[in-house]
């Protein structure tokens, strides 16, 4: 009863987190609303493997948060700089070798 | 005791998605980015914090505990991470803060998206 609870506030969260991914006027907007999306959903995982009985599912949340955590720089990094393969650091040093 | 943990653990998981809840309308409701950031950041320490203490509590002393304790460090360690980046990012691309002499100008609906 109380896991269910949780997990219909989580989902009210994650639609308000999905409004704004929807109607965000920049980019960054969704960007933070989907890392903001990714968080929730590593807690709807964790308390879902409390509420159906199997707690094994703690794997596939660590999992998702550290997925979530590299798609979130992959994509400023890709918005930033416009491809994937260019080395980090300042913006104005040209790429490659 | 079984009773006493239910309980504290079902106020600890009422906590967490009070502020997940309030994170999330944060997000949708404050003017512009940065500060829609300080709503996600609610929801990524204290909602995720308060509610995975309560998920320990059901756990006990298991492998599960271990695993979400893990969840939770490395939460602590990647929502700074990642929202420093966001706001270096967005702010290396011209986006400017919200303030109330900038409503007209820098408000929801400018159009700085259009040039990524």
């Amino acid at each position: 009863m109380m896991f269910a609870a949780a997990t219909a506030a989580l989902c009210v969260a994650m639609l308000l987190a999905l409004l704004r991914a929807c109607l965000g006027p920049t980019v960054y907007d969704r960007v933070l609303a989907v890392n903001s999306f990714g968080t929730k959903t590593v807690l709807m995982i964790a308390v879902l493997g409390f509420l159906a009985g199997r707690p094994d599912f703690m794997d596939i949340a660590l999992l998702y948060a550290l997925i979530n955590f590299v798609g979130t720089i992959a994509v400023l990094k890709f918005f930033r700089y416009g491809d994937m393969a260019r080395p980090g650091g300042r913006p104005a040093a040209k790429g490659g070798d | 005791m079984e009773a006493l943990l239910d309980i504290v653990s079902g106020v600890l998981l009422a906590a967490g998605s009070f502020f997940i809840i309030f994170g999330a309308h944060g997000l949708v409701r404050l003017p512009d980015m940065f500060a829609r950031m300080h709503g996600a950041g609610v929801t990524d320490t204290l909602g995720a914090g308060l509610f995975i203490a309560g998920l320990m509590i059901q756990g006990g002393f298991t492998l599960v505990t271990a695993k979400l304790f893990l969840i939770l460090v490395f939460f602590f360690f990647a929502s700074p991470t990642s929202s420093y980046a966001l706001a270096n990012a967005a702010l290396s691309q011209g986006e400017k803060p919200w303030t109330w002499n900038s409503e007209d100008s820098n408000g929801d609906k400018d159009g700085t998206s259009s040039k990524t």
